[in-house]
């Protein structure tokens, strides 16, 4: 691993804690928070493909471990992460590996399709089967019963999948970074 | 000295450097040119962040193509943006960085940290976060951690760009006092007024090489 | 510098090493689900809890723990008293407060520092398989590095939005704030590779 890619490493895991700082706008009537954080695995998957943003969302998890405030709300340590919603944070990392792997797959011909679709399977699809999977383990539910459960938090999903595909296609555009790795 | 042979630079079918033959042998060299022109391209050469596309970059008795790492401490860059040159959270620790692939003692290298601080009155500063420095401090800060290295030759890449007046003139000071050979590169031809030889670049050329009492008047011409 | 959640101290609890605690906090984790049985979890969450008063904090420190996650822990109450039974909620319930609580309780008793050094030493065994201890810790430092650049290149980018009118739009934040981090971090990575930085 050359130097440049620890750097990038480094970055998209302080942009993900970085994101964490905004504050998370509630949506009406449900009361579910959306928090801009979630958008870090997904653009650091989407902008430096699968082994370099798994490793930042990796790298960015070690830190909330080692007790430093990085998640959104200022908290972090081992109680959030094995907590309940802990699978989430472990689905993260593994969310940045697919979504990172599908788009260097479409690399060449990306588009506004393969992209969102990309962003929907590792950020949605299979992120909600690992931290639904913990929940129900944790609350000792069904699997069914987590995943209606956090259906109110697909809203936040969707917006997060619109901001991370225009971006990825965007810095794509002025900054390709997947294609130089090869 | 250095001494550059038949050297040119590429970069997708387009010369950045063509065909440059030089002996640098003075200890102030002041580098000029318009963005783009091929200056940037050149003093990384010397450092070995740059390699040449062809030709032969010596600096003393170390080939650039095959010394790379060797070079690297033998010679410092110092770049126009101190933000980016710092790379750990705090001054200290930031200084330690580079020490710690020269592998020193515990003890030598705390001597040259303190050392370093007390010359550029940074001292206080020794726990301190490092992005909460002046942008004159950072300055200072990034020219320290070359420093520590003790290298023979010193590159300044724009070092006063993003400088106010009075932490311009600071820089100025300090880099007019190091021992080291120092090459210049710089819009600010103040900096350079009394270097021993200033080099002009242009489309990837050396279109003047002069003593700067001849050479800024042209340059000025130049790009009027 | 970021501060941890560290809560300085000199109790036994905050003595024991980095190293015992993590493996502590794995031990009560498994613990309690191996062992489904609330009068079991219970006690083990009254001891979590009397550990807090051991280690020097009061009820204040350990409300903020809680608190958080209360509303959870009602629901899961609920739905298990829905499904089950009372005896169900109250398993549900304590366990989880169980293992939170002493996790956060090792946070609040372990500096940042002691962590990372036995991350460090984790980390030794697993040379072989390509991981490299010093470019992570370069990489960590680059992390606490970067996060108040990127603030303050967020907030500079967000006033020129706005100059711009486009300060609603996260698209128009995100974008030019990747890119502009980005060429930051190619500067960052020759200056690194000037300072001879060398890992192997």
């Amino acid at each position: 691993m050359k130097t440049k890619d620890i750097v990038y490493i480094a970055l998209f895991a302080a942009l993900t804690a970085a994101l964490g700082l905004f504050p998370p706008i509630t949506l009406p009537v449900t009361g579910v928070p959306i928090t801009a954080q979630s958008l870090g695995p997904m653009l650091a998957g989407a902008i430096l493909g699968a082994r370099r943003g798994a490793l930042s969302i990796i790298l960015f998890l070690v830190l909330v471990a080692v007790g430093l405030p990085l998640l959104s709300g200022g908290r972090g340590g081992f109680g959030v992460m094995i907590g309940v919603t802990g699978g989430f944070m472990f689905g993260w990392a593994i969310s940045a590996f697919i979504i990172g792997l599908l788009i260097e797959k479409f690399w060449n011909h990306l588009n506004v399709f393969n992209a969102a679709l990309s962003i929907v399977f590792g950020g949605i699809v299979v992120l909600y089967a690992i931290g639904n999977a913990w929940v129900a383990v944790v609350a000792d539910i069904s699997y069914w019963q987590a995943t209606v459960g956090s259906a109110p938090f697909l809203i936040g999903g969707a917006i997060k999948v619109v901001i991370a595909t225009a971006a990825c296609l965007a810095v794509r555009r002025a900054y390709p970074l997947i294609s130089k790795a090869g | 000295m250095i001494r550059l042979e038949n050297v040119s630079v590429q970069f997708d079918q387009r010369h950045a450097l063509a065909d440059i033959d030089l002996t640098l042998t003075e200890k102030r060299i002041g580098v000029v040119g318009a963005n783009g022109s091929g200056k940037s391209t050149f003093v990384r050469l010397l450092n070995g962040l740059q390699t040449a596309s062809s030709g032969r970059v010596m600096v003393d008795d170390l080939d650039a193509a095959k010394d790379g790492r060797k070079l690297r401490r033998h010679v410092g860059f110092v770049f126009q943006n101190p933000d980016n040159q710092i790379v750990y959270p705090v001054v200290e620790e930031d200084l330690a960085f580079g020490l710690k692939s020269l592998k020193l003692p515990k003890e030598e290298v705390t001597r040259r940290i303190d050392e370093i601080l007390a010359r550029y009155d940074l001292t206080d500063f020794k726990a301190h976060p490092s992005h909460l420095l002046s942008g004159g401090q950072k300055q200072l800060l990034a020219i320290s951690g070359v420093l520590v290295m003790e290298p023979r030759y010193i590159i300044f890449d724009e070092p006063t760009t993003l400088l106010d007046l009075r932490n311009r003139n600071r820089v100025k000071r300090a880099i007019d006092g190091l021992d080291q050979t120092v090459i210049t590169v710089t819009h600010d031809l103040d900096l350079i007024a009394d270097y021993d030889r200033v080099l002009v670049f242009e489309n990837g050329n050396v279109v003047i090489d002069d003593t700067p009492a001849n050479a800024v008047p042209k340059y000025r011409e130049m790009m009027a | 510098m970021i501060a941890g959640l560290y809560i300085d101290g000199t109790s036994a609890v905050h003595r024991a090493t980095a190293g015992i605690k993590i493996l502590a906090m794995v031990a009560l984790g498994t613990g309690v689900f191996l062992i489904p049985d609330w009068p079991v979890a219970a006690a083990v969450l009254a001891t979590v809890i009397v550990l807090y008063p051991v280690s020097g904090f009061g009820l204040r420190v350990l409300w903020a723990q809680i608190k958080p996650m209360i509303w959870l822990l009602a629901v899961f109450f609920a739905v298990q008293l829905w499904l089950h039974d009372w005896q169900a909620g109250l398993l549900v319930v304590t366990r989880v407060a169980a293992i939170v609580l002493f996790a956060a309780l090792v946070t609040l008793t372990t500096k940042t520092s002691a962590m990372l050094d036995s991350l460090e030493r984790a980390m030794q065994p697993l040379r072989p398989i390509g991981v490299n201890p010093q470019k992570v810790s370069l990489a960590i430092s680059m992390v606490l590095r970067f996060i108040p650049v990127i603030a303050t290149v967020a907030s500079e980018i967000r006033d020129a939005q706005r100059a711009r009118g486009l300060d609603k739009s996260i698209l128009a934040m995100v974008v030019p704030l990747i890119i502009r981090t980005l060429k930051m971090a190619d500067d960052v990575a020759d200056a690194i590779d000037a300072r001879s930085f060398d890992p192997d």
